[in-house]
């Protein structure tokens, strides 16, 4: 069985994508960092599916649908935002901060 | 139910709750209404008397021992304490039916008269249909609480009532004094009530009097504690010393209010009370004798005041508490009787003394108003040689003079002697009661003497209303002075419900309240007077009223008095007496300015303004901006720095969960 290796990749997957999001500036970089993970858990269930039965594997379809969604809303937040500051930056983004 | 008419007591305070509502309807619909309202108003007691009379025949008819309870529905279910709203029918509640809604039938009668011009007609008979409502609930009632119920609803009303005119600032503030001050009283009813609950378990009359021998001892603590506060409360309520203040600035309302409400029938309340729990007061001697002492104090000293008053009606009202202090000084004396006696004949002649007053004011008022004068209409100094207008007015209230100082054989005779005969009685076991008889024996000779004053002053000696005016003076409606006849009549005859047998009568009512009152009998020290004490205490009470009567008439003189206006002020002790004793400027000084000083300096400019104001509740704001000024530097607007705090704490969790 190739559990263990399978699990392993998955978690450097993941471990590399929260790595991105936390060091990375651009935006569009931090976003393909965020489906580095989606796809970490989606290898993750795969391998779990085949011991623990196809629930696992159905569970992958709707991640990857919601990835899909989350891909059109986010490249369109990053596009509007762009046109708004000529820069996909998240460090001239704090619009929340007081003052 | 017994197949009687008695099933049908319901009838009356349903048929004057019946009145309030109808005339308070019309008085917000059509307030023009009068004849309507009249016909209401008055029928509705008037009907209310007739069920009054045909439920008293039917009680006569079953010679029923106990008393008859009829429980309509459950009204407090809470775990061991059940309250229904029951009605107790027996001796003492027919005798208090039979007074409120008899003289009251006649005072709405007099009412229709004597506010016939005012706007607020429907309102006034809405207030007096509503207060016999509550005054029948209140004698009524089978239970401590139904009866509270009740004696709250009269105090509501009487406070509206002495209000009824709130325009003039002085009314609406001497209603709110009645108000304030029977709150006091009720305070003690209240813990009263509590303490019966917790030591007998029960608040209902048949139940708590069943129990209270066994449940509590006699003479002890408790059973001292629960009659004291009970009578706390009928100090409130009637007027007696420390709480009478009230009743005298209660005569701003309109004067039939004054008659009916603050001295036939509520102000009554407190003697019925004592009287109702008669097996308690008995139980409790310290409790009785003051009980006697401060009825026996309050009726010399507010005779004392009434004495040097110039308003007729607050003469008046000077004497009702006097005589509510009678009643107490026989309550306590253990001579339950005789006090629901005086309470009786008291609501005969002191109801028409002051319908007799209104009368009066009535002819004062039209007089001045004929000829535009702005004088007091109610200060004797501007009334004197009435008789000469209002013949009718005149012989009656010398009929009730007459009662009130003793004079045999009115009704006032019987009944005052009666106090006075137990109270000297109950001296030979307990010699404090000698001291009480000494206190009685001098306020009958000072209410001898100021009501031979208000006489002699109103309608006697020459006229100061001033010659204009004075040809405008006149005898009131037939209307008016009907009522007052029949009052009249039964202040002549009022007695005869109980002669004592010394004079070969029956005792009817004595003997009719016996089943009541033989519980607490056994707990009475049992003195017997000898025929001949007993007359030559009767030859003592009629001698101090001769000689009341005739010393006032020998010492004032009316052609002295000048009107009002240009009255010069009392001196020396008069001028303390006319004060009331500065009692009202003492409690001012000691009790209302403390607490309003208290109230403005402490509890609102420090309690509330700086703790609950300011540290409570701008504290709590202000604590809560600085805690998120000292926080501020966490929120950087860097989407990093927040997605590394929920790494970060993810990680943390994420370890928890591990080890």
């Amino acid at each position: 069985m190739l559990l263990s290796p399978a699990l392993a990749i998955s978690a450097v997957l993941f471990v590399l994508g929260v790595a991105g999001v936390l060091f990375r500036r651009n935006a569009i970089v931090i976003f393909m960092c965020v489906e580095l993970m989606l796809n970490a858990v989606n290898l993750t269930f795969v391998a779990l599916a085949q011991s623990l039965g196809l629930g696992g594997q159905v569970f992958v379809f709707f991640v990857m649908a919601v990835a899909a969604a989350e891909a059109a809303v986010g490249l369109a937040i990053i596009l509007a935002v762009y046109r708004h500051k000529q820069s996909v930056s998240l460090q001239n983004m704090n619009l929340l901060k007081d003052g | 139910m017994t197949g009687t008419s008695i099933d049908f007591v319901w009838l009356a305070p349903a048929l004057a709750l019946v009145g309030f509502v109808l005339n308070g309807a019309l008085a917000l619909i059509r307030p023009t209404a009068k004849t309507l309202v009249s016909i209401i108003g008055a029928g509705v007691l008037l009907v209310a008397f007739a069920v009054s009379v045909v439920v008293f025949t039917g009680y006569l008819g079953i010679h029923a021992e106990e008393p008859l309870v009829f429980r309509y529905w459950s009204w407090i279910p809470v775990g061991t304490l059940q309250v229904d709203v029951a009605v107790q029918v027996d001796q003492l509640s027919l005798v208090m039916l039979l007074v409120v809604t008899g003289v009251g039938s006649l005072i709405h009668l007099f009412s229709i008269g004597y506010m016939k011009e005012d706007p607020g007609y429907a309102r006034y008979f809405a207030y007096l249909n509503l207060f016999v409502f509550f005054m029948l609930a209140l004698v009524l009632g089978a239970s401590f609480p139904v009866m509270f119920v009740g004696w709250e609803g009269v105090g509501l009303c009487s406070y509206l009532l002495i209000g009824f005119w709130f325009t003039e600032e002085a009314n609406a503030n001497a209603g709110r004094k009645a108000f304030i001050m029977n709150r006091i009283g009720d305070f003690g009813f209240m813990v009263a009530m509590f303490m019966i609950f917790w030591s007998t378990g029960s608040l209902d009359f048949d139940a708590v009097f069943a129990h209270a021998p066994t449940a509590v001892a006699a003479g002890g603590t408790t059973i001292t504690a629960i009659t004291l506060f009970l009578f706390l409360g009928c100090t409130g309520k009637s007027a007696q010393i420390p709480l009478y203040t009230w009743l005298p600035d209660a005569m701003a309302g309109p004067t039939p209010v004054s008659a009916l409400i603050h001295a036939a029938t509520m102000v009554t309340a407190g003697v019925y009370l004592v009287a109702r729990c008669n097996l308690l007061f008995a139980m409790a001697p310290v409790a009785s004798a003051v009980v006697a002492g401060v009825g026996a104090l309050t009726a010399l000293f507010a005779a004392t005041i009434a004495l040097k008053q110039w308003d007729i009606k607050r003469v008046l009202a000077y004497s009702t508490i006097s005589q509510l202090g009678y009643m107490f000084l026989a309550v306590g004396t253990g001579a339950y009787a005789a006090g629901m006696f005086h309470l009786a004949t008291h609501a005969f002649f002191k109801a028409l003394l002051f319908l007799g007053s209104g009368s009066v004011i009535f002819a004062m008022h039209r007089a001045y108003h004929h000829t535009h004068a702005h004088d007091d209409a109610q200060d004797m100094r501007n009334m004197g040689g009435l008789s000469r207008y209002m013949p009718w007015t005149t012989a009656l209230m010398w009929i009730a003079t007459l009662a009130i100082a003793g004079v045999p054989p009115l009704s006032g005779f019987f009944s005052k002697d009666e106090i006075l005969t137990a109270a000297h009685a109950r001296g030979y076991a307990e010699p404090a009661w000698l001291a009480f008889w000494g206190l009685g024996l001098l306020t009958a000779l000072l209410t001898a003497f100021y009501m031979t004053r208000l006489m002699l002053y109103t309608f006697h000696g020459p006229n100061r209303t001033g010659e204009e005016a004075q040809k405008h003076l006149r005898e009131a409606p037939w209307s008016m002075t009907g009522p007052l006849v029949v009052l009249g009549l039964l202040t002549v005859a009022g007695g005869l419900i109980n002669v004592p047998e010394l004079y070969h009568g029956n005792a009817w009512l004595h003997h009719w309240l016996e089943p009541l009152t033989q519980a607490s009998a056994p707990l009475l020290p049992d003195v017997h007077l000898t025929p001949s004490t007993e007359w030559l205490l009767v030859g003592i009470a009629v001698a101090t009223a001769v000689i009341g009567i005739v010393g006032a008439w020998r010492l004032l003189q009316p052609e002295r008095l000048v009107p009002a206006s240009q009255a010069p002020a009392e001196r020396g002790f008069a001028r303390v007496l006319r004060n009331k004793w500065y009692i009202d400027e003492i409690y001012d000084a000691l009790i209302v300015r403390p607490i309003v000083w208290l109230s403005r300096e402490v509890l609102w400019k420090q309690v509330d303004q700086r703790v609950i104001d300011g540290a409570a509740v701008n504290g709590a704001a202000r604590g809560a901006r600085a805690l998120g000024w000292a926080n501020r530097w966490l929120q950087t607007g860097q989407v990093g720095m927040y997605v590394a705090v929920f790494v970060v704490g993810v990680l943390l969790l994420l370890w928890r969960a591990m080890s």
